[in-house]
């Protein structure tokens, strides 16, 4: 039996620096658009 | 790090440095609980055994337990290392490029809100209006200063936008003139109060804009309690019919009944829920004011635990909407735990006063909205560019690593050390700390991750079937 369950989260296809493509926030709303 | 806690029926368990969400039973929480206190596992085995005795818990459920455990370790999706801080250091290196600008078009108002950051407009200093000359030199300064950078975000803001809809409309023009030859992709959006939405308006930022932020606070008595014009008189029932012909007419793009909370309207659920079942919106945003801790509108510590469990209400209540089939949107609801944000967006946050900034109507550069007509905060102008590189080189360093009272956070990673704005004007300082939005903020992640949960569990039980 399985005590825990884990949903299935994404690790950093980020490029050095974060390639700045996804919308200005203005973060934790926000999707990557890489 | 790690943080535990149990929501709606949910023993939930979020791994700070690896984002991963796990769901357990009460055995294995108690258990992830004491590994964490630094407790020996024979002593958790005796407690754990004691304690769950009468639900029939044996030494072999322990072992699973401690077996499942191990292996999540072994993955490092529990307990795992912080790996990103050095990340943060290099943030100062970071190039000089701007993505976004926030356009004050209009230092004015047609409305009276006296809960306005921005003074009706005026952020503090005179009424203008932004030239078209003005603004496309804005628009050329982005496009230099932007790098390889594709997508660029415009957002018309105020005062109200539509006070200088021509020279808007006139912008956009020029942008898309250019966009093809300079290979960018102009990403407009609109924050207004709804009362200059006519239908030439509505026809044009249907087109063009990629969001539309519009403002209303929900309940007519709640809204114009602040939203009034000169004379004093409410805005619902103006702005109402236009938000609603607008959103009916939307077919394309995004957009935000984008409401303010009070401590007159601290039960803000119900108007959330008012915008949804009586007037038909469903992509929804309410933010807590932030205002000066004298203004008998501001929130107190005693409005906290309301604030709190009106958040649970709301994320309970939205659950209960997708399962009947007429889902809604909250904004700080929408979490994406498959494809979030990349860890350098996650430490350094918004981007304002580097790769975000505002423009005045004459050209002045502000880290953001909420610094403009504070001088000590002026960044440029549009045409010599940024000349406050001091500034600047402390605005790349702002970011959550640079906060000393987010070190041991566990939503440090959601919300990259909060907004610089708020953090001065609470604290007198850009790298402080506005602790009371901490804690409203750290609310709403706990409702975002236990409406994922419970999504994935409805989802797994229908896979079942």
């Amino acid at each position: 039996m399985k005590h825990i369950v884990t949903l299935d989260t994404r690790n950093v296809s980020a490029k050095d620096g974060g390639c700045g493509e996804c919308q200005t926030s203005c973060i934790a709303n926000q999707s990557c658009e890489h | 790090m790690i943080h535990q806690y149990k929501l709606n029926g949910y023993n939930i368990i979020l791994d700070v440095y690896s984002a991963s969400v796990h769901v357990t039973d009460d055995v294995a929480y108690d258990a992830i609980a004491m590994l964490d206190e630094k407790k020996d596992r024979d002593e958790i085995r005796k407690t754990l055994l004691e304690r769950y005795r009468d639900r029939g818990v044996t030494d072999q459920d322990i072992d699973d337990t401690f077996s499942d455990i191990d292996e999540l370790i072994g993955e490092g999706k529990l307990f795992a290392e912080d790996v990103f801080a050095d990340k943060a250091f290099d943030l100062k290196a970071k190039s000089n490029v701007v993505k976004a600008l926030c356009l004050l078009v209009a230092h004015t108002c047609n409305l009276n809100c006296s809960y306005c950051f921005a003074s009706q407009g005026k952020f503090h200093g005179n009424q203008g209006l932004m030239s078209f000359e003005t603004g496309k030199r804005a628009l050329d300064f982005l496009v230099e200063n932007s790098g390889l950078r594709r997508n660029l975000e415009v957002d018309f803001f105020g005062g109200e936008p539509l006070m200088n809809f021509q020279v808007c409309k006139d912008l956009v023009a020029y942008a898309r003139s250019i966009e093809k030859e300079k290979n960018k992709n102009f990403r407009f959006t609109l924050t207004t109060n709804g009362v200059g939405l006519t239908d030439e308006v509505i026809e044009w930022a249907n087109k063009e804009c990629y969001n539309v932020v519009l403002s209303l606070d929900g309940r007519k008595e709640v809204n114009d309690r602040f939203r009034v014009d000169k004379a004093g008189h409410g805005s619902y029932d103006r702005i109402v019919p236009n938000f609603q012909k607008l959103v009916k007419a939307r077919t394309n793009g995004t957009y935000y009944m984008r409401g303010t909370f009070t401590h007159y309207n601290t039960d803000f659920t119900k108007d959330i829920f008012h915008m949804a079942d009586d007037l038909g919106f469903t992509e929804l945003s309410m933010e807590p004011v932030v205002t000066d801790p004298k203004n008998p509108s501001a929130l107190t510590e005693e409005d906290l635990p309301i604030i709190k469990e009106q958040y649970e209400i709301l994320a309970k209540d939205m659950l209960r909407r997708e399962e009947e089939g007429h889902p809604i949107t909250f904004y700080h609801y929408m979490i994406n735990l498959e494809h979030g944000p990349c860890i350098y967006k996650r430490i350094s946050g918004c981007g304002s006063g580097t790769e975000y900034m505002a423009v005045t109507a004459w050209g002045d550069l502000y880290p953001c909205h909420q610094f403009v007509g504070d001088e000590n905060y002026k960044l440029g102008n549009i045409w010599d560019g940024v000349t406050n590189t001091a500034l600047r080189d402390e605005f790349k360093l702002c970011n959550v690593y640079s906060r000393p009272d987010c070190a041991n956070c566990w939503a440090k990673l959601y919300c990259a050390g909060g907004c610089a704005a708020n953090a001065l004007h609470a604290t007198g300082d850009i790298h402080g700390t506005y602790e009371y939005g901490c804690e409203v903020f750290k609310k709403r992640i706990e409702c975002a991750i236990m409406i994922k949960v419970a999504e994935a569990k409805r989802q797994a039980q229908k896979a079942k079937e």
